[in-house]
């Protein structure tokens, strides 16, 4: 019976036992941070949403990162007329299935469908948003290194500055941009914070009630336990 | 001992609550009821660790159930896409996990209910392995129990489709097709089934439709016949032994004690345990590492891409390994049509142990040594299967021993422990059975 | 004998421990679901506050507006018609709108913040059917003669005057509600919602 046990236990673990394909880098975790958060929601509102909507997200959700409904509406708020709508673009899908061949998907679960066995959808966000590098072969002229032919181009080039291929199949900035890579690094680190967050913006509370409810059974543990025990006394 | 008709009716003590219960009762077998399943259902004294599964299966039963129910009100099986051109199907679940009052907890606990379903239900059937409760007299207990775990395999599969992503949509492609495997009338067959040429959106509504009120019907009404079938005859226990041989002048048995309060105090405690487990990945891990909610689930149903890898949930992926690893035509037939015939065969087969079974004893405390073996690499096997199932055919264990034929090899074995258990239960050593159970 | 019945009251408190804690905390477990069945976010962006620009309403005219779904008119009212809501009192359910059918800042003689401007939801208070506009006089439109202009429910036979007032022995109970409302401007108003503290 014990064998059996440790059977059972070991066999998963022997299973799991098998090699990881991608390297990627480790996103910062900025989850608490509002002041990144803010940054990473501009950086959002300011270049990825002229292509990619985040519909799912309202404009008044954001009041979460410790913004005011009045800032939301000064500084973000461009594709609607009222803050309770959809963080939609403004052009209609099929138009821009029209211009760019593909529509651009939706962005709002982007951090949780990109996740794999090789790291978290963040840490690919965080990678896939610092790889690209200048490809004259491309018709956008960029490729990626994480994600071969991309069909989008660099658009936070001007950022980052222009990253060739070395020799040894490697990223080198050949051009520097308006940030320091240091800088870039944060931009991009605020950016995949945001996206994270807005994936599912009721995980910090999730995760707070996950404590209640489980001091909650520990408690209710304690009684049903004695409760047991005490009925038990009977049985010999 | 669930002969109902025999007890007494209650008597009133003449108070108004007493007056009631006597109306009650002299119209509805409430007494009897709640004695036969409850208070004077004597089960054995000594169930384990192992006995908690049972009552944990109702209890999930129950969660999927009420978090269904909440669920429809807001949900809308539809493959049309809206103004932002998603499918309004995937966009209303991410509805309910946003706009929706509480909806994410709704839906996370119905989606880890789902995944906590197939855990208990595996536990509770390798119980039944373990202890030999399949055998005589409870033969017919174990096969209402294999069609619940049918039933609940098609509530799972159909329910996958809902959500309406990559891998939903492409799961359901992939089994529907199977059914194109069978002969003549396979081709047919799929197109009846998805009601169109693709998985489509009256796929997606039937699939709602059986979802949400065909299956869970059946499953109820098997709930009932298996505990219905369970209090006719009595529970096994880890011994083995039928504890009704050795009865107390007034026939009740010397090692029974009443279900409720001993069972029912103790059950609440394995409740709250397995609501422990369950709020832990609920509220910190409702993915489930990838395994309970799909990564590329997250990404709307596109039918002109394939995502690179398809795997079913983790639940269905031994059985997904017994489809694949039927990679040869036989009799002039596909291999596609073998592979179906193996996954069914898989689940089928398990209605057959009680009488495949010979053994002179039932539980493993007194079984020999091949049993003990063969279940042990029996589980094993089962696990790695599982693994397997959830990989590309293309895997290979630290990237040299190929995973194909080594789930072919497990898959075979998987039916040999079966198939030949007649002959080797019946040459296996065994141990003496004590006359009354051991604590 | 003692010991026994100790035991028994040991359990018992045991019993009812549990059973609180346990009751309890289904209890709270309910609020998840119940509070799941009120407006979502969907709905509360669609109930929000509507601005309506009225520069263009002209005198004596109607215009009609959307708010959480239901028909709100704003109706720029002429003096003649002003004049006819004091005539009226007399065959009025609730002239004086006692009844809680308005913000506190409308319950006056015009059940408005300006007396030319009425903002009324259009929804009968009997069944929930909207009264039809009948603004001329006697039996132009289709009225009685001494009709002095207001509104006909289609369904019940309800009438209202020109400030929503609901007529005396007619099936709906009370006047027509009017919604929470300010000026933002002249010819700007916001429905739905009023100045903090007012």
């Amino acid at each position: 019976m014990k064998k059996l046990l440790t059977a059972l236990l070991a066999a998963p673990a022997i299973a799991l036992a098998s090699g990881a394909a991608l390297h990627l880098d480790k996103a910062p975790e900025v989850q608490r941070d509002n002041a990144a958060l803010q940054s990473g929601a501009r950086t959002f509102v300011n270049y990825c949403m002229n292509c990619h909507g985040l519909s799912y997200v309202r404009y008044n959700r954001l009041t979460q990162l410790g913004l005011s409904e009045q800032q939301i509406k000064d500084h973000l708020l461009f594709t609607a007329d009222k803050i309770g709508e959809p963080m939609r673009i403004a052009a209609r899908p099929a138009e821009q299935k029209a211009w760019f061949g593909a529509t651009p998907p939706d962005l709002s679960l982007v951090a949780r469908s990109r996740a794999s066995e090789d790291g978290s959808g963040a840490d690919w966000l965080y990678t896939y948003l610092r790889s690209f590098y200048r490809d004259k072969a491309r018709p956008t002229g960029w490729n990626n290194l994480l994600f071969e032919n991309v069909g989008m181009p660099h658009v936070l080039w001007q950022l980052q500055g222009i990253q060739v291929l070395n020799a040894e199949h490697a990223l080198e900035l050949a051009i520097p941009g308006t940030q320091t890579p240091a800088e870039y690094d944060k931009t991009i680190a605020d950016l995949v914070g945001f996206m994270v967050w807005a994936a599912e913006p009721e995980a910090g509370f999730r995760k707070q009630l996950g404590f209640g409810v489980l001091a909650f059974l520990l408690v209710l543990f304690g009684f049903a336990y004695k409760l047991k025990k005490n009925y038990w006394k009977d049985i010999k | 001992m669930a002969s109902n008709s025999n007890y007494e009716k209650y008597k009133s003590d003449g108070s108004l609550q007493g007056n009631l219960l006597e109306w009650f009762d002299a119209r509805f077998p409430a007494t009897s009821m709640w004695r036969g399943h409850l208070s004077e259902y004597y089960a054995p004294k000594n169930f384990n660790f192992w006995y908690f599964f049972g009552s944990l299966a109702m209890l999930v039963l129950v969660i999927q159930i009420v978090t269904g129910i909440f669920l429809v009100m807001h949900y809308k099986p539809d493959a049309a896409l809206n103004a932002s051109g998603i499918p309004i199907a995937f966009a209303s679940v991410e509805y309910i996990m946003r706009d929706v009052p509480w909806g994410w907890l709704i839906r996370y606990m119905h989606s880890t209910g789902a995944s906590a379903f197939f855990v208990v239900v595996y536990l509770h059937m390798f119980r039944g392995m373990l202890y030999g409760s399949y055998r005589q007299p409870r033969e017919l207990i174990w096969v209402f129990g294999t069609l619940l775990f049918l039933c609940l395999m098609a509530e799972a599969f159909m329910g996958y489709l809902l959500p309406w992503g990559q891998m939903s949509f492409w799961g359901a492609q992939v089994i529907v097709n199977l059914f194109s495997a069978i002969p003549l009338v396979g081709e047919p067959l799929s197109i009846w089934i998805r009601g169109d040429f693709v998985v489509g959106d009256a796929t997606l509504n039937r699939f709602f439709s059986f979802h949400v009120i065909a299956v869970p019907l059946v499953l109820l009404g098997l709930v009932a016949a298996h505990i219905l079938a369970l209090h006719e005859v009595g529970s096994n226990n880890p011994d083995g032994i039928e504890i009704k041989k050795r009865k107390t002048p007034e026939g009740i048995p010397l090692d029974g004690i009443p279900f409720h309060p001993y069972y029912s105090v103790k059950d609440i405690v394995g409740v709250v345990v397995f609501l422990m487990v369950f709020s832990i990945i609920v509220f910190f891990a409702p993915e489930g590492g990838g395994y309970f909610l799909e990564y590329n689930n997250f990404i709307p149903a596109d039918p002109l891409k394939t995502p690179p890898h398809i795997a079913p949930v983790w639940y269905f992926t031994p059985y997904y390994s017994l489809l694949r690893a039927m990679v040869w035509p036989l009799f002039g037939i596909d291999a596609k049509f073998w592979g179906v015939v193996a996954m069914g065969g898989g689940v089928v087969i398990l209605a057959f142990l009680p009488w495949l079974d010979r053994s002179p004893v039932k539980s493993i405390r007194y079984r020999g040594p091949i049993f003990k073996t063969l279940l042990t690499l029996f589980v094993i096997s089962f696990f790695i299967l599982g693994f397997l199932g959830t990989k590309a055919p293309s895997y290979a264990f630290f990237g040299v021993i190929p995973g194909a034929p080594v789930a072919q090899l497990l898959s075979l074995y998987y039916f040999l422990f079966f198939l030949t258990m007649p002959w080797w239960s019946k040459i296996d050593k065994y141990k003496p059975e004590p006359d009354r159970v051991t604590m | 004998m003692s010991n026994e019945s100790k035991v028994d009251c040991g359990r018992r408190r045991l019993v009812v421990a549990t059973a609180a804690v346990g009751g309890a905390g289904a209890l709270v477990a309910l609020v998840p679901f119940l509070s799941s069945m009120l407006p979502s976010e969907r709905a509360k962006a669609a109930g929000a506050p509507v601005e309506v620009d009225i520069g263009n309403l002209e005198l004596g005219q109607m215009m009609t507006v959307e708010w959480r779904g239901k028909p709100v008119w704003i109706i720029n009212r002429t003096k003649p018609m002003l004049e006819t809501l004091p005539e009226l009192n007399d065959q009025m359910a609730d002239p004086n709108s006692d009844k809680d059918m308005q913000p506190e800042y409308c319950k006056n003689e015009t059940r408005s913040i300006k007396p030319e401007y009425m903002v009324v939801v259009g929804i009968c208070t009997h069944l929930g059917c909207s009264p039809s506009a009948k603004f001329k006089h006697g039996p132009a439109d289709g009225m009685a003669a001494d009709w002095l202009g207001g509104f006909l429910c289609p369904c019940h036979g309800s009438t209202f005057d020109f400030a929503g007032r609901v007529f005396k022995n007619k099936p709906a109970p009370d006047n027509l509600e009017v919604p929470p409302h300010m000026y933002l401007s002249d010819t700007r108003i916001l429905i739905g919602e009023h100045k903090k503290g007012a």
